[in-house]
């Protein structure tokens, strides 16, 4: 049997690209993620702006996890400059960015990735028959954007983030209306967990190479080391030493690899193989009763991971609230900007997103480097789709593409952001 | 009564990073009222159907970068009743004009191992350069609240309202003292397009003008200012290319300055 499956302009993705799997005689033939998003040359325009501008520049990468362009950003440059800063910055940054998680997790758990599970073409036919779930989830998305809002001025592109600390410390009472928020928040994300575990998963697992930061304490948000579950543990300047972006005939694209054993894994899934330890007890149960041990292999159940997540999401931002401090003597570190190179890593809610930067003496910008979760996942994305189509190759026409879509979106992928390294597809079919 | 259709809704995506057309499904406490009174027939971003045009509403996100999109927007144009550009990228070329400042080989070169591969335009340029456009919404983003006033005076088939005023009107609104005057803190508030309700300076920070030109504006004039605040030139030439280095206004006084 030979067919082609073909889908001209993925949905419910982050961005511009298609896809292509061509069958012959049983044997897939060719796989293509294409992404045709227009190239920004992100990298090459930061050169020669000042240290200070990249966060804001970069947050404009992707309006999906802007704060995790803007705490790598930041985190790359006070390594440069030798800065380190206090528990209740560190602790707000946390904060910001664990609302970034529930934020984006509930906009792909509700509104881009279960409809393909209960048959819908998105959330609003989904609401019609499901308008209290729906709501829900458009509520807990809110939490999320309150908790950014709260801390980084507004949800997309917030404005209060920059190296050294913040233009500006919350009052405690600015953060202590979240309480109440993010109390409610955790119920319903717990009813998540609930609802998405008795979705029907098609039955499909790898071996993948999952890569995530760790840390020895905490669940990894913002920093930590860079871990896999095949043996690697690195520090963040070590990135460039054993990931490489490379370039494969068939799409045109750059895709990362690692240099000692090719394709591999970022994400929730990933994060949570390797740092299941360091969940919330609630989470851990919730993930628990939801049929998740400590390792899940099959990418369709991520919905699950993100909906566990966000759970921990909620009870770590309570945390963090509980615990923060009226900041009456903490200003923001003084920065003096001096030539040398930062690292930083930390897990967008995609996945691992690496930046480095060359600064030289007067602070301005010589070289960058970028790398987001779906540059790195789109290898795995590919063979996902070659496994999953072989394995079901007797379904009919328009329930395989859909499912291929699916296994797409299982990655929730970020297309906008992986385009400053992707070449656009020249192939014409 | 019987039902009248309801207006087709189009939602289109060019040169990006989503953030406007985000804060549509941002709006979650009126995301299904406005569903009840349009009919979302292409989005892409949240939907796999897509209903064919002509639409009745089309916002438009980002800027023209590829000969591809130049071809694309004016489809998107034929197909538009009404046709609102939203974002610093659809009104101004976005943070991706930067471009327009430098050669776009040595840009490709840079990012790019293979460039024969890629197919860019030299400029990036706002949607009104190519096509008409019935609407522009500032920002970088744009306001969500902004863009529920934009929806609901289509509906009612009159004009938004979205103030053409500069930030420092909204300092003044909400009782803020001027950073500038008591900080000495360079702002381009003066300059810049109401909309964000005076975000930064409540921050104790200078606006860097994401909402880019306001109407009228004397660019020239503030930026001599920034010098009397010690502001060097090649800092005053980069404050004023970011996310609307390409909007006239900015554009002009950053190459004065060159
Ligand atoms: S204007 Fe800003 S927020 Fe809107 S799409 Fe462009 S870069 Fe993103
Ligand atoms: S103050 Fe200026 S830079 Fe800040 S949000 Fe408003 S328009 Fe944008």
């Amino acid at each position: 049997m030979s067919k082609t499956l073909k889908v001209d302009y993925l949905a419910r993705v982050e961005g511009e690209g298609g896809l292509l799997v061509r069958v012959k005689d049983d044997k897939i033939a060719e796989v293509k993620l294409k992404i045709f998003e227009p190239p920004r040359f992100f990298e090459a325009l930061l050169r020669g702006r000042k240290y200070s501008e990249a966060p804001d520049i970069t947050a404009r990468i992707c309006g999906i996890c802007p704060v995790a362009y803007q705490i790598t950003a930041v985190r790359a440059l006070e390594g440069a400059f030798g800065i380190a800063v206090g528990e209740q910055i560190r602790a707000l940054r946390r904060l910001i960015h664990l609302g970034e998680w529930i934020e984006s997790h509930a906009l792909h758990v509700y509104m881009l990735h279960a409809p393909d599970f209960l048959g819908y073409e998105d959330s609003i036919q989904m609401a019609k028959d499901y308008p209290d779930v729906v709501q829900r989830g458009l509520q807990l998305k809110k939490v999320g954007n309150e908790v950014v809002a709260a801390v980084g001025g507004r949800e997309i592109h917030p404005i209060n983030v920059r190296v050294g600390g913040f233009y500006r410390l919350p009052e405690g009472r600015e953060l202590f209306p979240l309480v109440k928020r993010l109390e409610w928040a955790r119920e319903a994300a717990l009813e998540t967990v609930r609802w998405v575990a008795a979705f029907p998963f098609p039955q499909f697992e790898r071996d993948y190479t999952f890569v995530a930061l760790r840390h020895p304490q905490e669940y990894p948000v913002n920093e930590g080391r860079i871990v896999s579950n095949k043996g690697l543990d690195i520090s963040a300047d070590r990135y460039d030493d054993h990931f490489v972006e490379e370039h494969v005939p068939y799409s045109n694209a750059l895709q990362s690899a690692l240099k000692e054993g090719g394709e591999y894994l970022v994400g929730p899934l990933a994060r949570y193989n390797l740092n299941y330890n360091r969940l919330s007890g609630a989470a851990r149960e919730a993930a628990q009763s939801a049929g998740l041990a400590g390792i899940c292999r099959n990418p369709f159940k991520g919905i699950i991971v993100r909906a566990v997540e966000t759970l921990y999401a909620c009870d770590e931002s309570l945390r963090i609230i509980s615990n923060y401090k009226v900041p009456r003597m903490l200003h923001a570190a003084e920065v003096r900007p001096r030539a040398n190179t930062g690292y930083a890593c930390t897990e967008a809610p995609r996945g691992v997103l690496y930046h480095r930067y060359r600064i030289d003496d007067d602070g301005d910008i010589v070289d960058a480097k970028i790398v987001p979760p779906t540059a790195q996942n789109q290898k795995s994305i590919e063979s996902d789709l070659r496994e999953f189509v072989s394995r079901n190759l007797n379904q009919p026409e328009e329930k395989l593409v859909w499912q291929c879509e699916q296994t797409v979106r299982n990655y929730d992928p970020c297309i906008s952001c992986a385009t400053h390294l992707l070449k656009p597809s020249v192939v014409r079919e | 009564m019987a039902d009248k259709p309801k207006p087709k809704l189009a939602v289109w995506k060019f040169g990006s990073c989503s953030g406007c057309q985000l804060a549509l499904l941002d709006l979650e406490d009126e995301l299904l009222d406005i569903v009840g009174v349009v009919d979302i027939a292409h989005f892409p971003e949240a939907t796999r159907a897509a209903v064919n045009g002509p639409y009745d509403l089309s916002l438009v996100e980002g800027s023209i970068t590829t000969p591809h999109d130049a071809e694309r927007i004016q489809k998107v144009r034929r197909e538009s009743k009404f046709l609102v550009a939203v974002g610093a990228c659809a009104t101004s070329g976005g943070i991706q004009a930067l471009r327009n400042f430098r050669d776009v080989k040595e840009l490709v070169s840079i990012v790019y191992a293979t460039p024969e591969y890629i197919s860019t335009l030299d400029k990036s340029t706002p949607v009104g350069e190519h096509v008409h456009v019935d609407y522009e919404l500032r920002g970088c983003p744009i306001n969500k609240k902004q863009l529920v006033e934009v929806i609901s005076a289509f509906l009612h088939g009159r004009k938004p309202n979205t103030p053409p005023h500069s930030v420092c009107i909204e300092c003044k609104q909400s009782g803020m003292p001027c950073i500038m005057v008591t900080q000495g803190v360079p702002c381009l508030g003066p300059v810049t397009h109401a909309g964000c309700g005076a975000l930064c300076p409540s921050y104790n920070r200078g606006c860097y003008g994401c909402f880019g030109p306001m109407e009228t504006p004397n660019a020239e004039s503030l930026s001599r200012q920034w010098e009397r605040l010690g502001v060097e030139n090649k800092d005053i030439i980069r404050a004023l290319r970011t996310f609307n280095a390409g909007a006239e206004a900015f554009r002009k006084e950053s190459e004065a300055r060159e």
